[in-house]
């Protein structure tokens, strides 16, 4: 894998640190008007997801991290493993319970979600932005209730809780934000 | 801030308010009677110092049909000490700088100095008229003053002036740049490293702070304190983040200013950088006889960041170098 000096520091660059792939998120140089310059670099860990700070001696390089994204469809889980395909060429990969982490919450049969691999392997499962998921448990609503004030929690089928208004019942499919793991709207 | 990229990166509200300023800027020194002077942004040398790269480029013309190297400066300091060398007095300038590898925050490669220089003054006086400058275009509390051996007692417990090697390293490993201390060998760049990340985010934040007598290591064109050479006549502004000025009680010594650029163009070839052309033109004024003098150079990029609190320097300039 091919180095990068600081120069080349730039937001989505993977690099290794402790032996461990991780992504540049922001990269600030600190200049004085006379003297080193050095780089502030803020860094997610991408097997850990932990986000930290580094400084790095401008002109110093750093190893590549060989690191990409391939999008993929989730097909299911054998308990072990949760199996991937790629839609164009049909080859699969399977995500251990590491690399899957949270957002197994998330996983909706045949929905396309981004596989990052390192070295081949999967080391992280990001969903669609969008899931759309069936309510198996809330409490039942008050009637009338339509703009809803302050929900309540409601059990999706993949284990996930949300807070859903008031209206919304047990049988229907509502749409997620993955990303902050909130109610969109009810899906016709 | 349009993402248009034909579009200015400042907004029409703050060129107004930045031609504003510069128009404070040259009245402040038209009243005391300092000269606005111009001189070359493209030099056939340039500032050896081994952390600056200079833009070099080549004119082909008239009696150069072979071509010319020449640099684009990376301040016109130079220049001035020529004209203080014929006998101008005191003088300003508010000139385009450049230096290469430089983008950021608060770098973009091409910038705005305000250079100037006062025949007579030492540092103590020189600080005294930039913090006036201050007060007039900043309304800020009054500036602090501390030397940067005792920003280093009072932040990191560690004297700058007598610590070994070893002690830096262990003093940037304890504050978790261990990376960087494991291999360094040169104390200086353990210095800047411990005073950039450590100490600059904690002085100048409620007034602007003077740091002065840098280290002799450190003098850059500042000549050495005759009370104590450990330091020299150097002093840098902080305020709210920002690095906004650099000054020197000025070295006059011809020949220790060629032995300092010999240095540090061996310090390049070292370091695998190219060297650079001596300033033969400076030498000699230096040999001719500049006048005791102290200079002082400030970001007015910088400076309009602070005055008009924008965070970004794209934020002050009509195109940045990603527009240009």
């Amino acid at each position: 894998m091919a180095n990068y000096s600081t120069n080349e520091f730039k937001g989505g660059l993977k690099i290794m640190l402790d032996g461990e792939p991780c992504a540049i998120l922001e990269n600030e140089m600190v200049k004085p008007g006379k003297g080193q310059a050095f780089n502030r670099v803020k860094i997610r860990k991408l097997i850990s997801g932990k986000v930290l700070e580094k400084t790095f001696k401008s002109g110093d390089s750093v190893e590549g991290a060989d690191v990409m994204d391939t999008d993929l469809a989730y097909l299911y889980t054998d308990g072990e493993f949760w199996h991937f395909m790629n839609n164009e060429t049909f080859e699969q990969i399977a995500a251990d319970e590491k690399a899957v982490g949270d957002n197994v919450k998330w996983l909706v049969e045949n929905d396309v979600c981004t596989i990052t691999l390192w070295n081949g392997n999967p080391i992280a499962v990001t969903p669609p932005n969008f899931v759309e998921l069936e309510i198996t448990e809330t409490d039942p609503g008050l009637k009338g209730d339509t703009a809803g004030t302050g929900g309540k929690p409601a059990t999706l089928s993949t284990g996930a809780v949300v807070r859903v208004p008031l209206f919304v019942q047990i049988g229907e499919v509502i749409k997620v934000d993955t990303r902050t793991g909130e109610y969109v709207s009810r899906v016709k | 801030m349009s993402q248009q990229l034909w579009a200015p990166s400042a907004a029409l509200a703050t060129l107004k308010q930045r031609a504003e300023i510069l128009a404070t800027i040259r009245s402040f020194f038209a009243s005391k009677g300092v000269l606005e002077v111009e001189t070359p942004s493209l030099c056939r040398a340039s500032v050896t110092d081994v952390h600056l790269a200079s833009f070099k480029t080549r004119f082909v013309g008239p009696n150069n049909q072979d071509g010319l190297d020449l640099y684009l400066q990376t301040s016109p300091e130079f220049a001035m000490k020529r004209l203080l060398a014929a006998g101008s007095g005191p003088i300003y300038q508010l000139a385009k700088a450049f230096r290469n590898e430089e983008s950021g925050r608060h770098h973009n490669p091409e910038f705005t100095m305000l250079e100037w220089y006062r025949p007579g003054f030492d540092e103590y006086a020189l600080m005294d008229e930039i913090e006036q400058l201050m007060q007039l275009l900043l309304q800020c509390a009054p500036c602090t003053r501390v030397t940067y051996q005792q920003v280093f007692v009072d932040v990191l417990g560690l004297d700058p002036l007598s610590a070994s090697l070893e002690e830096l390293k262990q003093c940037a490993s304890e504050h978790g740049y261990s990376d960087i201390a494991n291999r360094e060998t040169h104390p200086d760049t353990l210095l800047q490293l411990l005073f950039c990340m450590e100490i600059e985010p904690k002085i100048g934040i409620d007034a602007p702070c003077f740091v002065y007598h840098f280290p002799a290591s450190q003098a850059a064109l500042a000549k050495l304190d005759e009370a104590d050479p450990r330091v020299a006549g150097r002093f840098e502004l902080y305020y709210q983040g920002m690095e906004l000025a650099n000054g020197f009680n000025e070295l006059t010594d011809a020949k220790e200013q060629a032995s300092r650029f010999e240095q540090d163009n061996q310090l390049r070839v070292q370091m695998g950088l190219s060297p650079v052309a001596i300033d033969q033109h400076f030498i000699a004024a230096l040999q001719h006889g500049l006048p005791q003098c102290s200079g002082v150079a400030l970001g007015v990029d910088r400076l309009i960041m602070l005055a008009l609190n924008k965070s970004h320097i794209s934020d002050v300039l009509a195109f940045d170098v990603g527009r240009a």
